[in-house]
């Protein structure tokens, strides 16, 4: 009997610890998976910088004074323009583990991505209950629908094409801010000669060399010629794609020699302290200009349109949608209408420092700049942005940031045209 | 490896004997949980990498139809690629013998039986304590060309900007790329090698205290001067030891990608880029999974050349 009880024991300690460690695994699911009125609402997003986090705050906290009930968890990554976020977000959607709700930029991100994965529940119904129909403009809610079914809420716009400039520098210099790519190369080699950096560029990460290389496209093509690239109806074998090359080939010849050791915020310091006179760069920056380095609109810097696209707007826009297989959608969406109301759009982007996606938004809440954009956004044609994932595929985006990294070193147009060519079979 | 060879033993014993002993059960019951855990998230694994770097899976939709060899054969005609293989193996070769030599020569000033030398011993060997990423953001900032080290070399009137330098030394051309030393690699190489030796330097001081006075008496009783003790004597003696830290150095180099990833990134024209940065990227930057994990199976069979044949030497050591 006691030998029996002894290897017994022996057997029963055995199964602990070979099933240890995946009972651990599923009771914290259980846990996790309980009845709704438990259940943490995540929110999952890249906003950990200043501003942007006030911002996302901001938000999380009317939402909390509405629906006191209902447990909210900031599930934010931080790093890299959203690089890091998204690669958790990937490995979560891949394992049924969606957050309640997620940052995606509006357009190809959202659905050639996650809708056309099938991983996302269609909104109509929460649009048709909130009336947000015609409070958002038709072409944003293009941008988040695929076949006729909206999947996600736009909280912001953000404008890419912004060339920032130092406004001192720009008068000790006698330097008008530049419309078009002539008066740009004028002003940029008046600079040069001053011993002043004219253009500031950090593309330690890719992407930045991109986000200039969109502007000169669409500042080249034009934005209706600049969507068709994306949709198959223009080849970037076209002779108005070289132009916008060779623009940006002009464009790089004015950069700083560091760039490839700077990010953007780096970049946008050189303006700030008058090494170098512009950058271009989306309007994040303006928050990093009067967030992080203190600086005054319009006093201490100043904004054009990127040359050549005054008139146009190339958009960012963040929205959240609800994925499928959450626990909760019903409290998924009660946030979701927080974010889409006028109190939680004039409650985050003042802070973030984007404009509101609704047009109906209070415009006594937003400075100089935003007052400008929100005017501008009314009536300019818009482009969606390529370096940040409205405009095609990941993949393409990935292909591309890696052509144009080859391309800054080497300067070669006619294989930087070629491998945008190779990789534009990945937008089919 | 030692568990299955030891699993192996025990299922053939059984056999012979026809019956279990208690002990057997035990040992078996033992390491039945490990072997699973290991087959399934480690062996089990790999083979589905395996598998899925030869489908089709290049977007968020899993697609794992057969395709063959066709995502290598885009990987070895592609750009960063080839660049990331020149990359890995100069940083390699770089890394391995500043490490080797550096760790012999500190080892051997160390065993000088001087001073402090716990202190010292410290010193080196601290870095080892940190986490490659903490290593890559403060050398960053070290060699970056507007701060640190070459605000001092700027001002020495040499120039700064070998931190950012896309030139490949000598530049002879390769397929899609030019082959030779990354210039930009050597502010890396310095950084890992920084972090580094002192692992090389504990190594060898163990292996130098291991080395019986009665040699060093011995040789230079011969007349030996102290620079041939060193070079005749000891460093044969050590060579084991020279093995032991290539073998860990270059595991470690040919997966690295935490310290390029938080210090320099892919770097412009790719100079930089190593295979691991870029898998980091292709799958979860591009939904390339298939890419990415054809790149992962690459890495696995680089370092597989170094370990397999130091495993199967050091088997039949044993035996």
């Amino acid at each position: 009997m006691k030998g029996r009880l002894k290897s017994f024991t022996g057997w029963f300690l055995i199964f602990v610890l070979a099933l240890g460690p995946l009972s651990a695994c599923s009771s914290s699911n259980e846990t996790s998976g309980g009845s709704s009125n438990e259940e943490t609402l995540d929110i999952f997003s890249w906003w950990t910088g200043a501003g942007e986090e006030d911002g996302l705050n901001a938000l999380i906290d009317l939402f909390k004074e509405e629906y006191p009930d209902i447990e909210v968890e900031n599930a934010a990554v931080a790093g890299g323009a959203g690089t890091n976020a998204k690669a958790v977000l990937a490995s979560r959607m891949q394992g049924d583990d969606p957050p309640a709700t997620f940052q995606v930029h509006g357009g190809s991100e959202l659905n050639d991505g996650w809708v056309a994965a099938g991983k996302m529940e269609t909104l109509n119904d929460l649009y048709e209950a909130e009336g947000w129909e015609d409070k958002f403009p038709e072409d944003l809610i293009d941008l988040v629908s695929k076949d006729g079914d909206i999947y996600s809420v736009p909280v912001n716009i953000h404008r890419g094409n912004v060339l920032w400039y130092n406004t001192s520098v720009f008068e000790e210099n006698g330097v008008e801010p530049p419309k078009t790519f002539d008066e740009f190369f004028t002003a940029a080699d008046q600079l040069q000669e001053a011993g002043v950096t004219p253009l500031a560029l950090g593309d330690k990460e890719p992407w930045t060399a991109t986000h200039l290389f969109e502007t000169a496209l669409l500042g080249t093509l034009g934005a209706d010629n600049y969507k068709k690239l994306f949709t198959g109806e223009l080849s970037f074998s076209d002779p108005k794609v070289k132009e916008a090359v060779e623009n940006f080939k002009k464009m790089l010849s004015y950069v700083n020699e560091d760039h490839s050791s700077r990010n953007w915020q780096d970049a946008s310091q050189l303006v700030a302290d008058g090494e170098a006179a512009m950058n271009v760069m989306g309007d994040w920056a303006k928050g990093y200009f009067v967030n992080d380095l203190n600086l005054k609109v319009k006093e201490d810097f100043g904004w054009m349109a990127t040359p050549g696209t005054e008139g146009m707007f190339m958009v960012i826009t963040d929205t959240f949608g609800l994925p499928k297989g959450v626990s909760n959608p019903e409290d998924v969406k009660k946030f979701l209408s927080v974010l889409g109301s006028v109190e939680g759009q004039d409650a985050f982007n003042p802070l973030k420092g984007s404009i509101p996606a609704r047009v109906d938004a209070d415009l006594s809440n937003y400075d100089e700049y935003g007052k400008e954009t929100i005017e501008d956004f009314k009536s300019a044609s818009l482009a969606p942005s390529l370096a940040h994932g409205s405009a095609a595929p990941e993949g393409f985006v990935t292909k591309v940031n890696q052509a144009i990294n080859i391309f800054v070193t080497q300067q070669d147009v006619d294989q930087l045209i070629s491998s945008l060519e190779d990789a534009s079979s990945d937008l089919k | 490896m030692e568990t299955e060879t030891t699993m192996r033993s025990v299922t053939v014993t059984t056999r012979k004997k026809r019956s279990l002993t208690k002990d057997h059960m035990l040992a078996i019951g033992f390491l039945i949980p490990s072997i699973l855990l290991v087959g399934v998230f480690v062996y089990g694994f790999i083979g589905w990498t395996g598998y899925v770097s030869l489908s089709n899976w290049n977007s968020l939709v899993p697609d794992f139809s057969f395709v063959g060899l066709k995502n290598y054969l885009y990987l070895f005609g592609d750009f960063r690629f080839q660049a990331d293989l020149r990359n890995t193996l100069f940083f390699t070769i770089m890394f391995i013998l500043a490490v080797i030599v550096v760790g012999q020569i500190l080892a051997i000033l160390l065993d000088q039986k001087i001073q402090q030398e716990s202190l010292f011993r410290n010193i080196f060997f601290f870095p080892m304590a940190l986490s490659f990423v903490v290593t890559g953001v403060v050398w960053q900032w070290l060699l970056n060309p507007s701060t640190g080290v070459n605000l001092f070399l700027a001002k020495l009137g040499l120039d700064s900007k070998w931190y950012t330098d896309t030139t490949i030394f000598p530049a002879i051309g390769w397929g899609k790329i030019e082959f030779g030393i990354p210039i930009a690699m050597i502010a890396v190489v310095i950084a890992a090698v920084w972090q580094m030796t002192g692992f090389s330097v504990a190594m060898y001081l163990a292996g130098l205290r291991g080395v019986p006075e009665e040699v060093r008496e011995a040789a230079r009783m011969d007349g030996a001067n102290e620079f041939q003790v060193y070079w005749k004597i000891i460093m044969p003696i050590l060579r084991p030891i020279t093995v032991s830290v290539i073998i860990i150095m270059a595991h470690i180099s040919l997966k690295i990608f935490d310290l390029i990833y938080a210090m320099t990134g892919p770097g412009a024209n790719f100079v930089t880029d190593v295979p691991g940065v870029y898998m980091y990227e292709t799958t979860f930057r591009g939904n390339y999974y298939a890419n990415g994990a054809a790149i992962a199976v690459v890495m696995l069979l680089a370092v597989a050349i170094f370990i397999i044949p130091y495993l199967w030497s050091s088997r039949k050591g044993e035996a």
